[in-house]
């Protein structure tokens, strides 16, 4: 079974959609995680160490996850996580600003994968099966 | 009439407390210098010739149906824990010796350098608490951490309680070293999920089995049934039975002790700590049930000086009657002369302050502390660790708080206090005394008779 660790990063309390992400991904076989809501960049880092997980999910839903999300990669780099999956979702961007332009910014940041607001769960789900080879 | 002997070998005291079953009473308790370098049962006999006098004076005969003993003498129990990441694994093996009564001189975290190793083997220790990782999780560090130990050939009983995953090759390695070793649950088994009884149990086994005999106090065995436990293990004990209650008696419900020594200030707490005010988040690691934190640094004598480093001339201060008292001058006189007993008030006092600010610290340092975080949806609170503020009893014991003529004042030290409301410590709780100094041997008494352990202590802690 493969292990990921989900949660809500920065200062940020959305609980309802991480519940959600939860239940979508245990019923679909993996291992989670979750760390919660108002969730440092460490804690992510600390739990994928410790579980050995293979790939962490981070939510931002207000607005900040810019911010937030900036140098996880090189921390993920320089805890011995090197190559570990990376996605994030949600609101990421305040307002309504060009989803491509928003989205490489966060390719650019080590983010393999990066989703709009209302994306389907199962979407990521049918990517995480793709990145981590699972038939 | 048929009675319980409890010993409580301590670091200079032993001592001793007679219990009749009948009367439920303490009948007798005397101490006399704990004797661990030439032969423990000098001491022992000393202190037991006082009892006997005592008993010869009120005329009673009495039957001792068992002898029990718990220990802290040639230095306690000493350990290590190692885990792998600081705020996870590492700090939950730290937790579960605690929680076992140990001293735990140092926390190892993340793969041991060929360094750390060396410290470890020389820093005179008596058990190693080897976790890491959850069940399933990372399993190169432990396994890593357990052939660094045995290619070291550090030959000390290692307690093995990490990756379930990794256990057997753990044991493997161990094997393969000549290493006494035990296996037991994962002291981590899931992220943030505590397990420490586990450990806890096998660490006072190896207590039990091993290290009485390796600190040469063997020979108290043949006179008595058995050193059962380390003492601050057996003051948790007692303070897990009055909280919780037995079958026929009822418990207590949530409390704290605080016992403040000559070297260490020990905070128990006996309650699971969850948040009380609504709203609030609760982060990080797990917290035990039953919790004990060591404060190394806060002690009357051995300690003093490293007390005044911790807290600062400045919270003495505030607590000094005498304010011209010099305060270095006064801690380093204490730290020279370990059994100096307070002769004058000026002396009294200056006891007194320092045992204030050793609680004030100690339960800094013990409670759990609640933090808001400025939202785009305006304040959120989350608290890491335990909140204690609504805990019904704190109890108070050691030296100073016992000899005190204001011990509810020291205690009172340790309480809730609007200057710092983000420490969530006790608001309004009934103050106990343990007066007649019986907390270790009620924690000995409740391995074999709960009910009358917690009549008694019921009995003999006294509100202040």
């Amino acid at each position: 079974m493969k292990t990921i660790i989900l949660g809500v990063i920065g200062s940020d309390c959305h609980a309802v959609g991480n519940k959600i992400l939860n239940h979508v991904f245990t019923k679909e076989g993996f291992n989670v995680i979750n760390i919660g809501v108002l969730s440092p960049q460490e804690d992510f880092i600390s739990a994928a160490i410790e579980t050995n997980a293979d790939a962490i999910l981070v939510s931002s839903l207000y607005g900040h996850g810019e911010i937030d999300c900036r140098g996880l990669r090189e921390k993920c780099d320089e805890s011995g996580l090197k190559g570990i999956l990376l996605y994030v979702g949600g609101n990421l961007v305040v307002g309504k600003q060009n989803w491509e332009e928003t989205k490489g910014k966060f390719i650019k940041m080590g983010f393999d994968r990066v989703y709009p607001p209302g994306s389907d769960p199962m979407t990521a789900v049918a990517d995480l099966r793709k990145d981590l080879n699972i038939v | 009439m048929k009675g319980y002997l409890l010993i409580d070998f301590g670091s200079t005291y032993t001592k001793l407390t007679a219990v009749d079953i009948e009367n439920e009473e303490i009948i007798a308790a005397a101490k006399d210098i704990t004797t661990v370098d030439s032969d423990i049962m000098i001491g022992f006999n000393k202190a037991y010739d006082k009892i006997n006098s005592i008993l010869k004076e009120k005329k009673i005969e009495i039957e001792y149906i068992k002898k029990l003993a718990c220990s802290s003498a040639a230095g306690g129990l000493k350990m290590v824990a190692i885990g792998l990441v600081p705020e996870l694994t590492a700090e939950a093996a730290k937790r579960a010796a605690l929680g076992a009564g140990a001293r735990v001189i140092k926390v190892y975290s993340f793969q041991l350098s060929k360094k750390e190793v060396e410290e470890i083997k020389d820093s005179n220790l008596d058990i190693i608490l080897l976790a890491g990782g959850t069940d399933g999780g990372n399993k190169e560090c432990i396994i890593h951490n357990a052939k660094m130990l045995t290619e070291a050939g550090v030959n000390l009983p290692i307690v093995v309680a990490g990756n379930k995953s990794a256990a057997d090759q753990v044991e493997d390695i161990l094997k393969d070293g000549n290493i006494y070793y035990r296996v037991c649950d994962n002291v981590m088994p899931k992220l943030n999920h505590l397990n420490v009884e586990p450990a806890r149990e096998i660490i006072r086994d190896i207590f039990m089995k091993k290290i009485v005999q390796a600190k040469g106090m063997n020979t108290a065995e043949k006179y008595i049934n058995g050193i059962l436990m380390p003492t601050p293990a057996a003051v948790l004990t007692a303070g897990r039975v009055l909280s919780e209650g037995s079958e026929d008696s009822e418990g207590i419900s949530d409390l704290m002790i605080i016992d403040i020594g000559g070297a260490t200030t020990d905070v128990h707490s006996l309650a699971d700590g969850e948040p009380t005010k609504p709203g609030v988040t609760l982060r990080g690691l797990e917290e035990p049930y039953a919790k004990r934190t060591v404060e190394g640094d806060l002690g009357m004598r051995y300690s003093s000086m490293s007390l005044l480093e911790a807290c600062g001339k400045k919270k003495i201060k505030k607590y000094l009657y005498y304010k011209e008292l010099d305060i270095e001058k006064e801690c380093k006189r204490r730290r020279q002369d370990i059994r100096m007993v307070p002769e004058n008030q000026e002396e009294t006092d200056f006891d007194e302050a320092m045992a204030k600010a050793a609680t004030e610290v100690s339960m800094e340092r013990h409670v759990g502390v609640i933090e808001n975080t400025y939202t785009p949806m305006g304040v959120v609170f989350s608290q890491t660790g335990k909140d204690l503020t609504k805990i019904k009893y704190l109890i108070g014991t050691g030296g100073v708080l016992v000899h005190s003529d204001n011990p509810k004042e020291i205690l009172k030290a340790g309480l809730f206090s609007m200057e710092e409301p983000n420490y969530l410590k006790p608001e309004k709780p009934k103050l106990l005394l343990d007066k007649y100094y019986i907390l270790s041997a009620m924690g000995l008494l409740a391995e074999e008779d709960k009910n009358l352990a917690i009549r008694l202590m019921k009995k003999y802690l006294v509100e202040i």
